[in-house]
């Protein structure tokens, strides 16, 4: 399989008022292959939205691209021309949003939305628009399609919107689905029907898909790959499965240790085990030193890792990487 | 035997209630519209006073600057509402000025939200340097006095009646400006402009029809009001002495006889009675559009 998109130290940073560049990611990379997921997680305000923010050109005025590549087949869209831009996004790359709630205009109807999209990206009439639009909204199984295309969003329950949203982001055939957070707001039971609705989409349409989520049972289902970022590092990255199975970063494993286990049983057991929790809170912007963004909250942090800076991000096996001083004794 | 469907692809979702036929918002808009009693009596009146200046001619034939009897004829039969210093016919005058006091009115509004809308527009989408330029011109209109500068524009480009309109726009759209570039910000890092920004919308598509629909609410609002505005302003003008002359207006009559005030009332309660009337309807019609567009305060109301 080719490399769809690579992300090569890519680092971000916010322009403060006094000028001051504070990072916000720090030497970023990593790979997605077609037709494969990459899971990006970590806590809230980690650089997950901004990495995706960043592939699409779209991040917020204040924060500036400050180094690194961003390769989607071979081009480098960091250079691109706003006019390329447009043409890339919704084609090349689309991306779902959080909030199915407020990422759809209020005013127009499902149908007109989706028609719109079409009509950018293959030049389609008004009326095959319509067309496309309930077959796409078939595809992402939306219930009675020929009638919702003519709904406004506000007729339609958050899991629709969602449907709707990941219609949208289909109808440009993207070669690339940035899912940012696609079902933090909806009911558990719809988002694994989203999960499964992406897997079956990705499996027809080989669509690479870079997936931000913290949701780890998600990561589980879904990636291929993972990459766990910290305070806008990465510290442990490689094949879902391994990473999963086998963390090797304190935080990697503090964050799978805080997915509650549900045990059955016909009694209550003798003691309850308490949900582990990671004291402590990512550093804010602007505190985030030369050392391991990770040390202050870190369990096994010992007088080396005081001592040094930040461990690069060094393989262990093939395919799982930790950045992580004490790696080794870790992994054993 | 009773067989078990098995073909819905989604247990969940699919009891969900079937989608009504849906109205689009501009139809819910109407209907809720129709429930605001202020908005209903606005627009009643407002049809009223429109279809008088309309039909008016043909029900009172007689010609507002003609010279139909002695000056300050009291109300009477033959002049149903009395004639002014000259001896015009008030009843003619205040049809004839009607049309032109409501065109000034419509199209001095039009023209308000027009330049409100483009400028506020463009500076709340692109912000930066494009915004802080756009808000020094407006700041610049701001601080004039709009009365003192219409006045100004007047004298200078004469006093005509399309004058007149375009000195109003030039003085009083800065408001509507300053309302869409704020409900332009608001909007503009909503989740649905990003999102349409992700799927590839342009610049222009953004602004036309993401951004643009979604901040006419309460513009609509504010321009239903700026009808009743340039209509006060153009009586005002009037009243001032720069009116068009030879233009019958509402406010041009009681400019004109405001010095008999005490003599012949009728030259003077009339026409501002009409303008009174005009405005007040306005306004409850854009109390009424308020209403129908705007869900939350209807609540707290």
């Amino acid at each position: 399989m080719s490399t769809l998109l690579k992300v090569e130290n890519l680092s971000v940073g916010m322009r403060g008022s006094t000028g001051v560049v504070v990072p916000v990611l720090e030497n970023l990379s990593f790979a997605v292959e077609a037709g494969r997921t990459m899971a990006l997680v970590g806590e809230s305000g980690c650089g997950k939205s901004m990495t995706a923010l960043a592939i699409m050109r779209l991040l917020p005025e204040d924060f500036v691209v400050t180094s690194g590549r961003i390769l989607l087949e071979g081009e480098d869209i960091l250079s691109a021309s706003p006019k390329r831009m447009r043409s890339l996004r919704g084609n090349g790359i689309s991306m779902i949003f959080q909030e199915p709630m407020t990422a759809l205009n209020p005013l127009f109807t499902v149908g007109d939305q989706i028609g719109e999209v079409l009509r950018w990206h293959s030049g389609v009439g008004l009326a095959e628009a319509e067309q496309q639009a309930i077959a796409l909204l078939r595809a992402v199984q939306i219930p009675a399609p020929e009638q919702r295309v003519k709904a406004y969003p506000h007729q339609l329950s958050g899991g629709m919107r969602q449907r709707v949203m990941i219609a949208m982001a289909l109808a440009g055939r993207p070669k690339l689905l940035i899912a940012d957070e696609p079902t933090t707001a909806l009911d558990v039971t719809v988002q694994a029907q989203i999960f499964d609705l992406l897997a079956d989409l990705q499996k027809e349409t080989k669509t690479a898909i870079v997936l931000i989520t913290h949701d780890l049972g998600a990561v589980a289902e879904l990636a291929d790959d993972i990459s766990v970022l910290y305070a806008g590092r990465c510290i442990e990255s490689g094949d879902a499965d391994s990473v999963v199975s086998h963390p090797c970063h304190p935080y990697t494993r503090g964050l799978l240790d805080c997915v509650p286990q549900l045990k059955l049983g016909p009694r209550p057991p003798q003691a309850w085990s308490d949900l582990a929790e990671i004291a402590g809170m990512v550093p804010p912007l602007g505190a985030r030193g030369p050392d391991c963004a990770f040390l202050a909250r870190c369990r096994e942090a010992s007088e080396l890792c005081r001592s040094r800076l930040q461990p690069a991000l060094e393989p262990i096996t093939d395919d799982h990487a930790v950045s992580c001083w004490r790696k080794s004794e870790l992994a054993a | 035997m009773t067989t078990i469907e098995t073909s819905t692809p989604l247990a969940v979702e699919s009891s969900s209630p079937p989608v009504r036929p849906s109205a689009s918002p501009g139809r819910v808009a109407f209907r809720q519209f129709l429930r605001s009693p202020s908005g209903v009596c606005g627009a009643c009146l407002l049809i009223l006073i429109v279809l008088g200046t309309a039909i008016g001619p043909v029900v009172y034939p007689v010609d507002p600057l003609d010279l139909v009897g002695g000056p300050f004829t009291a109300p009477s039969a033959d002049a149903w509402l009395g004639t002014d210093y000259l001896g015009r016919d008030v009843l003619a005058g205040l049809i004839y000025g009607g049309r032109a006091s409501l065109a000034v009115g419509a199209v001095a509004a039009l023209i308000t939200i027009a330049i409100g809308l483009t400028v506020g527009a463009l500076s709340g989408f692109f912000g930066g340097a494009i915004d802080a330029a756009l808000v020094k011109i407006t700041e610049f209109f701001q601080i004039l006095p709009p009365l003192l500068f219409a006045m100004v524009l007047v004298t200078l480009f004469g006093q005509k009646l399309t004058t007149i309109t375009l000195a109003i726009g030039a003085v009083s759209w800065t408001s509507a400006a300053r309302l869409t570039r704020a409900e332009f910000m608001r909007l503009r890092n909503l989740d649905f402009v990003k999102a349409s920004r992700a799927a590839g919308a342009g610049d222009a598509y953004l602004i036309l029809r993401v951004l643009l629909p979604n901040a006419l609410p309460p513009v609509i609002v504010s321009a239903t009001l700026a009808i009743g505005v340039a209509i006060l302003f153009e009586g005002g003008l009037s009243f001032l002495g720069l009116g068009d002359p030879n233009t019958m207006s509402w406010g041009l009559m009681l400019g004109q006889n405001r010095n008999y005030v005490l003599d012949a009332w009728w030259a003077v309660i009339f026409p501002g009675a009409a303008i009174f009337l005009a405005v007040l309807s306005i306004s409850l019609v854009g109390d009424g559009v308020n209403d129908a567009i705007n869900p939350r305060l209807r609540r707290r109301m």
